[in-house]
């Protein structure tokens, strides 16, 4: 990022409701960062058209397309949805029908693991509504070449939910990571949808072992959040850190024989609290439950 | 007419507000703090730190192992905040818009892993919030009066003192830099909101040398110890056995070693047992430049 800024604002079109301006910020090579539609949006443009990363929520779709329009006018070839949740596939179909070009033999793509699939198609699903991926994959991973790079799709099983991918952009060297990876809170782990702290943190040092930092831990391989600002290795050794010791911390007081309850009343994630957004009972909730599965 | 132009053209060349030019190779001095700057802070000295509870813990937790066992760690930089404090010899150079002849910015290279940061002094705005941090942030410098301040935003997480007290990526960092003829003083203000509960203030002092030459600093990063993929070293709550040793090494109360704002002020003194230095001094006594610094 290096790059000179580019911010493009643009107002939000919910009427009486205050939207977040989004901004779309150039990472480096063929990617840039979206924000503002609720989960982050990673966009890859070239000659072969558009691939999104996620979508962000639905009531943000066009104008989400009108920030991608200033990158591209390349037709939407590829959606990847890094997980199931609404904030990051709620713009499926609106993104997909204004995006796509009717000349094309079919419609964009929109890839996820099948358990993202499996997840919308739950009768009590609160996704249900949003248009399903149509190009699922149940291997570790996929890959694919798109604007002249290699685009490598790895899932992370039960980490955040059952269903997370990280995409990996291997010539422009930016990888998104969905909600596995969010800088300024601390995780969500969805144990409802399959999520685990232990696969969480499988999922953050697979992270660490794609990215590599140029010179001094800096620069080299940007990392794009599910949510917050745009990151690089050294930012997830903090965060892999953060979850690694509170986990430990969680663990030695189920070792000790404490219910939920105490573990919380011990504050295990005390020196942190200020740190991450979030409430950290949830979190500490959440952890204690993975580990006594 | 041309006579009124010439004027205009030497007012324009004039130092604006009597800029002070810190270009040069400045060579550190560690008369202040040079036992914590040279051979490194001991484990558990939180002494003039305004820390809050959550910091305090945090660097209970922290194991030095961390340093060799996690690759990603070993090639890590201070902070712009803490290099003046290291490794510090330190170069300035100016950049000068060849159109106007106005400073764009000031440049600074330190020894400590060839650290390179721009000091933005043409005007521009801090980056947005999502916009990635850095070892060395974003900073900007006005002048006040022949004082340059500077303020620094978007750095990377990293530390106040480098025994595990924490200093969080969301903080500002205000110096002032002012010259004394062949001396340089920056006195550096840390406000963070994660850690402390008042801004930290310190200063470091060089002078100017000519012939210093900064050599190339070098890292790379290797596996060192064999443990397994993701071991994160740390002391779980109450188990650090390290933290008392300070106090008892210097002959201080243990509650004075542990740092927070009430213990910077003279007063606190009253509040706590009576200071009983050791007969005499045995840790990092000679310590004036890097090179005499000995642990006896």
């Amino acid at each position: 990022m290096r790059a000179a800024l580019l911010a493009v604002a643009l107002l939000g079109r919910l009427g009486a409701q205050p939207a977040a301006e989004l901004h779309v910020l150039p990472v480096q090579g063929n990617v840039y960062l979206l924000t503002g539609a609720g989960g982050n949006i990673t966009v890859q443009a070239g000659r072969d058209g558009v691939l999104l990363v996620d979508t962000g929520l639905a009531a943000r779709a066009e104008d989400v397309m009108a920030a991608i329009r200033t990158v591209s006018k390349g037709p939407l070839r590829y959606i990847v949805n890094t997980h199931v949740h609404a904030d990051h596939t709620g713009g499926n179909e609106t993104l997909v029908k204004l995006g796509a070009n009717p000349d094309d033999p079919g419609p964009p793509r929109i890839i996820a693991h099948l358990a993202v699939q499996e997840r919308m198609a739950e009768p009590n699903s609160d996704v249900k509504g949003n248009l399903w991926p149509n190009d699922t994959y149940s291997t570790p991973f996929k890959d694919f070449f798109f604007n002249n790079e290699a685009v490598v799709v790895t899932h992370i099983p039960n980490a955040h939910t059952d269903g997370d991918s990280i995409v990996f952009f291997r010539r422009s060297d930016v990888l998104a990571t969905g909600d596995l990876f969010m800088p300024d809170r601390y995780p969500f782990i969805d144990l409802n949808h399959g999520g685990n702290v232990q696969g969480l943190i499988a999922g953050l040092n697979k992270i660490l072992e794609i990215t590599v930092p140029a010179k001094y831990q800096e620069g080299g391989t940007f990392v794009i959040p599910g949510h917050g600002r745009l990151c690089e290795e050294a930012d997830v050794v903090e965060y892999r850190d953060m979850v690694t010791i509170i986990r430990d911390r969680v663990q030695d007081l189920i070792r000790k024989g404490m219910s939920l309850d105490q573990v919380q009343a011990a504050k295990p994630s005390f020196d942190y609290d200020k740190q991450y957004a979030g409430d950290p009972n949830a979190f500490v909730e959440a952890i204690y439950k993975s580990l006594k599965k | 007419m041309f006579f009124r132009g010439w004027i205009a053209a030497l007012l324009a060349g004039a130092p604006l507000l009597a800029q002070v030019d810190f270009s040069g190779e400045w060579a550190p001095l560690y008369h202040e703090d040079g036992p914590e700057r040279l051979p490194g802070p001991e484990l558990g000295d939180y002494t003039e730190l305004p820390i809050n509870a959550n910091a305090r813990l945090r660097a209970d937790s922290w194991d030095a192992d961390r340093i060799s066992v996690v690759q990603e760690y070993q090639c890590r930089p201070h902070g712009s905040d803490y290099s003046m404090r290291g490794l510090g010899n330190l170069r300035v150079w100016r950049e000068i818009d060849p159109a106007t002849q106005k400073l764009v910015a000031l440049h600074t290279h330190m020894l400590a892993w060839d650290s390179e940061r721009v000091i933005w002094m043409d005007g521009r705005p801090h980056p947005p919030d999502y916009a990635h941090h850095t070892w060395q942030g974003f900073s900007t410098g006005v002048w006040e009066g022949n004082m340059l301040t500077i303020t620094t935003t978007h750095l990377k997480e990293n530390y106040i003192r480098r025994n595990g007290v924490p200093r969080s990526d969301q903080a500002i960092v205000t110096e002032h830099w002012v010259r004394h003829g062949d001396y340089l003083t920056v006195t550096t203000v840390i406000d963070d909101p994660v850690n402390l509960t008042e801004p930290l203030v310190r200063s470091d002092n060089w002078f100017l040398d000519p012939g210093q030459h900064i050599g190339v600093f070098g890292c790379e990063y290797a596996a060192e110890l064999p443990r397994p993929e993701g071991t994160v070293p740390h002391h779980l709550p109450g188990t650090n056995p390290y933290l008392q040793e300070f106090g008892k090494w210097y002959g201080l109360p243990f509650e004075a070693t542990r740092g927070g704002a009430e213990t910077l002020y003279p007063e606190y003194r009253s509040k706590i047992a009576p200071y009983n230095p050791p007969a005499k001094c045995e840790r990092y006594c000679t310590c004036t430049t890097l090179f005499n610094c000995q642990l006896r």
